[in-house]
């Protein structure tokens, strides 16, 4: 069965491409441009798995990624962070509140793919 | 037994020893004769018996005369030598005997007083001594004062309690320019010998270092501490804590400590400003890089894509890339002075930049300099030194080339940049022969310099350009440089009050503990603030209102002439006509000035924790009374009056106005009527009086209070 994937980015330009390449790797394809509707779009949507930009308006990436892991039904849903902080407590922060991946921007497309399907077990 | 008894006992004597032996005689010779030879006797002498009274009575006043005048001489006279060598012994050492009467008395005068002499040369040896000793302890006070305040550190010296015993000019110009408010002195920034850090600096953070510098001293550390502390008005401190140690040979007992303080606001906010660019240059760029490079990976990854999709990733590529110029840009605007590369340089006024510049032009090139539109306020930011010699080597070009008479320096501000600008009258030079000299090492006579101009200018990250005033037939090369925000500038204004070394350090304050006012404290112990009002008017109750108010401090037995406070006041209402040659102050002076709601305050503040002190302080305080409810400060702190403690030492004295008592007491006083110059007169007043107090058994304020009470002047009411 196609496995279903929202990204989750206030950033049209980076969307475009990530949509793209998700559905041309054969991935079902969501989009939530703030983290309000992530967490509505993770209700209706029911992905596997999440690619959830840090710096957002009204709800940030972390506290997206903190109300999923709450959440003990969404316990399978993997979570990669997509941001542009480069800096390393950033990325210790990410992982420690239970994102699966932390991606900064910029980052080589190909890779993103193999960690997606990795994740996936594709 | 006294000496008048004794000159009758030998007066007596005297009588019996001329009289005694004829009597006893005639008594003998009397007994041994018969009747008829009675009778005989009796003829013989009654014929002759006037003669010989008369001569007994002349000897015997003779006797008396003679009696009398060696007891003057021998008993009175020594009595009353041994008075004056009481005096001598005590009130009046330089007093002498004048040696009289008998020579024996004169030889004793002459050895008592050649004793004195003696003694006088003995004394004046050790009091000698005592001076010298005492002097060579205040040279080095003296030494170490004036070292202090050439540092271009804040330094700042506490006692335990944390009084403030020493601090230097730079400290206090620090302080003044963070004191916020309408007044000189408010905005809690109040330094003063004997006054309490802790109205500065947080009172725990202090005591934080304190237990830090006692721990370290303890382990055998180097003591001191660190700590930053933010004041009231957002600025930044950055406080280095050393301790004082005892002289004693217990040298790690901590007496006090030396707190250097430095304002860092300035470095932290262009600190911040600098992160804030690698952020914007850094994190900012990752969001739009990230995009781009999926975008073209897609592109190039995907080349097949149907035509509409390419063209979107087209636009995401062209959009992003023209957002990241555009940040570019912006930054560089926002932060150019933050990213340039930074060569150390220095605060410096404009017109001292110039003036060293002609100096040298007009040194070595013998060429003549002068000045016009120079914006004397203007500080730079510059390597003086370099700038200097790269303004001499174009000015030696230019001689070289155009044979100028003479050269002219301007100097001009627009926004954050200062123009600089080397003006001469001549021809017209092509930009080859600037390019030139731009970029060949810089060379005057037999000075060289590695650097070239090119090299200058950059290091002050400036320009440089040539630009001709055709109108005036001349041309000028002008230096752009960053301008400077200066520093807090040493004021010379305070050092033409109170001649001589600012009174910036006290060391007696070491010892001197808990200072909150003790009624029973000795007088010269106590801190006091005293203060004088020029007003409107002499009826307060009628309306008239304070103009100026001017007050000095007097701590430990000293009058503190830097630590004043002197604020005119908008009275809000005309002044008397007729009360304006007393005061001098003119209706244009006052309007403006904060009015005694906010002076008030101020002035409440500086008077913290001392006793008062005015001449006829009834009248000033029934001013300040009368403000109370308005501005909600009370003076509630116990008043001591010049006039009536001078009604106290000199009683019989008709006036007891302050010019009398100023010239009672030889004080001399250069203007008066104005209030801080009287209140500096009733300063020093005060502090001749205490001495006459204590010799009349008032040393204590309460003591001071109590007397005044009882004069006939405290009965007058305002």
């Amino acid at each position: 069965m196609t496995q279903r994937i929202l990204i989750v980015d206030d950033e049209p330009n980076i969307v475009i491409s990530l949509e793209f390449l998700m559905k041309k790797e054969g991935f079902a394809v969501a989009v939530a441009n703030d983290g309000d509707e992530a967490l509505a779009q993770v209700a209706s949507f029911n992905p596997d798995l999440l690619l959830l930009d840090v710096m957002m308006p009204k709800k940030s990436g972390f506290e997206v990624c903190e109300a999923l892991r709450a959440d003990p039904e969404r316990a399978g849903l993997k979570i990669v962070m997509l941001t542009a902080k480069g800096r390393d407590t950033e990325m210790a922060k990410g992982l420690a509140i239970g994102a699966d991946a932390y991606v900064t921007k910029p980052f080589s497309t190909k890779e993103l793919v193999d960690k997606v399907r990795e994740m996936l077990a594709v | 037994m006294k000496a008048r008894y004794r000159f009758l006992v030998a007066v007596m004597v005297l009588g019996l020893l001329m009289t005694g032996p004829f009597m006893v005689t005639l008594l003998l010779v009397w007994l041994d004769m018969d009747q008829a030879e009675h009778d005989l006797l009796v003829h013989l002498l009654s014929s002759h018996l006037p003669v010989g009274v008369a001569m007994t009575v002349f000897g015997f006043v003779i006797g008396v005369l003679i009696l009398n005048k060696l007891f003057r001489q021998y008993v009175d006279g020594l009595l009353s030598m041994s008075e004056k060598l009481r005096l001598m012994l005590g009130a009046n050492r330089n007093f002498r005997v004048t040696p009289e009467g008998p020579p024996e008395v004169q030889h004793l005068a002459r050895a008592a007083n050649d004793l004195a002499q003696q003694r006088d040369v003995l004394l004046d040896d050790v009091s000698e001594q005592i001076a010298a000793a005492k002097a060579s302890v205040e040279e080095e006070k003296n030494r170490l004062a004036a070292l202090m305040s050439e540092l271009a550190q804040a330094v700042v010296v506490c006692n335990l309690d944390g009084r403030i015993l020493l601090y230097n000019n730079r400290a206090r110009l620090q302080f003044k320019a963070l004191a916020q408010g309408p007044t000189s002195v408010s905005g809690g920034a109040l330094i003063g010998l004997g006054r309490s850090i802790f109205s500065i600096l947080e009172k725990n953070q202090v005591q934080h270092a304190e237990g830090v510098v006692r721990q370290r001293l303890a382990a055998g550390k180097t003591a001191l501490s660190n700590f930053i502390t933010a004041l009231r008005g957002g600025q930044l401190l950055r406080v280095q804590m050393v301790p004082v140690l005892s002289g004693s040979e217990r040298s790690d007992r901590m007496s006090g400590y030396v707190l250097t303080i430095e304002n860092i606001t300035r470095n932290v906010e262009e600190e911040a400003r600098r992160d804030q660019v690698l952020h914007t240059l850094t994190e900012g760029s990752r969001a739009s890089l990230g995009s781009i490079r999926a975008a073209v990976t897609n592109l190039i990854d995907y080349p097949e894509m149907e035509p509409e999709m390419r063209e979107r990733f087209l636009g995401v590529v062209g959009d992003e890339v023209a957002g990241m110029s555009q940040r570019l840009d912006r930054t560089m605007v926002e932060f150019s002075d933050s990213i340039k590369m930074r060569w150390p340089l220095e605060d410096i006024l404009g017109i001292d930049l110039i003036a060293a510049t002609q100096r040298r032009i007009e040194e070595k090139l013998r060429l003549p300099t002068k000045t016009e539109g120079l914006d004397d306020a203007l500080w730079v930011k510059a390597d003086s030194f370099s700038l200097v010699f790269a303004l001499l080597f174009l000015a030696s070009r230019l001689q070289d080339h155009y044979g100028p008479r003479e050269l002219r320096l301007r100097l001009s501000a627009q926004g954050r940049l200062a123009y600089l600008d080397l003006i001469w009258a001549g021809p017209a030079m092509s930009s080859e022969t600037f390019y030139t000299w731009e970029m060949e090492s810089m060379q005057v006579g037999a000075e060289a310099s590695p650097l070239t101009l090119r090299d200058v200018i950059d290091r002050h990250g400036g320009e440089i350009w040539y630009q001709r005033e055709k109108a005036a037939h001349r041309a000028y090369f002008r230096f752009v440089l960053p301008v400077a925000t200066p520093e807090v500038e040493a004021e010379q204004e305070d050092n033409k009050r109170g001649a001589g070394r600012p009174e910036y350090y006290d060391f007696d304050l070491f010892n001197y503990e808990d200072k909150s006012i003790d009624l029973d404290r000795r007088l010269s112990e106590l801190t006091y603030t005293v203060f004088d009002t020029e007003t409107t008017g002499l009826q307060p109750s009628d309306g008239d209102e304070i103009i100026q108010i001017g007050a000095a401090r007097i701590v430990n037995n000293r009058l503190l002439r830097q630590e004043v406070f002197d604020q005119l006041v908008d009275p809000e209402r005309p002044l008397k006509p007729e009360s304006i040659p007393i005061h001098g102050i003119t209706e244009d002076m006052v309007r403006g000035k904060p009015n005694i709601d906010l002076v008030l305050p101020a002035f409440h503040e500086f008077c913290a924790d001392t006793v008062l002190i005015a001449h006829n302080a009834a009248f000033d305080m029934r001013f300040l009374q009368l403000k109370e409810k308005r501005t909600g400060v009370r003076f509630a702190q116990p008043v001591l009056d010049t006039l009536l403690l001078s009604a106290v030492v000199h009683p019989n004295q008709e006036s007891h106005k302050l010019d009398d008592i100023l010239g009672r007491l030889g004080i001399e006083i250069d203007t008066r009527h104005n209030a801080l110059e009287d209140a500096l007169a009733t300063a020093e007043v005060f502090l001749r009086m205490v001495p006459l107090l204590e010799k009349m058994d008032i040393v204590t304020v309460r003591q001071a209070l109590e007397a005044s009470e009882k004069t006939y002047f405290a009965r007058v009411k305002y």
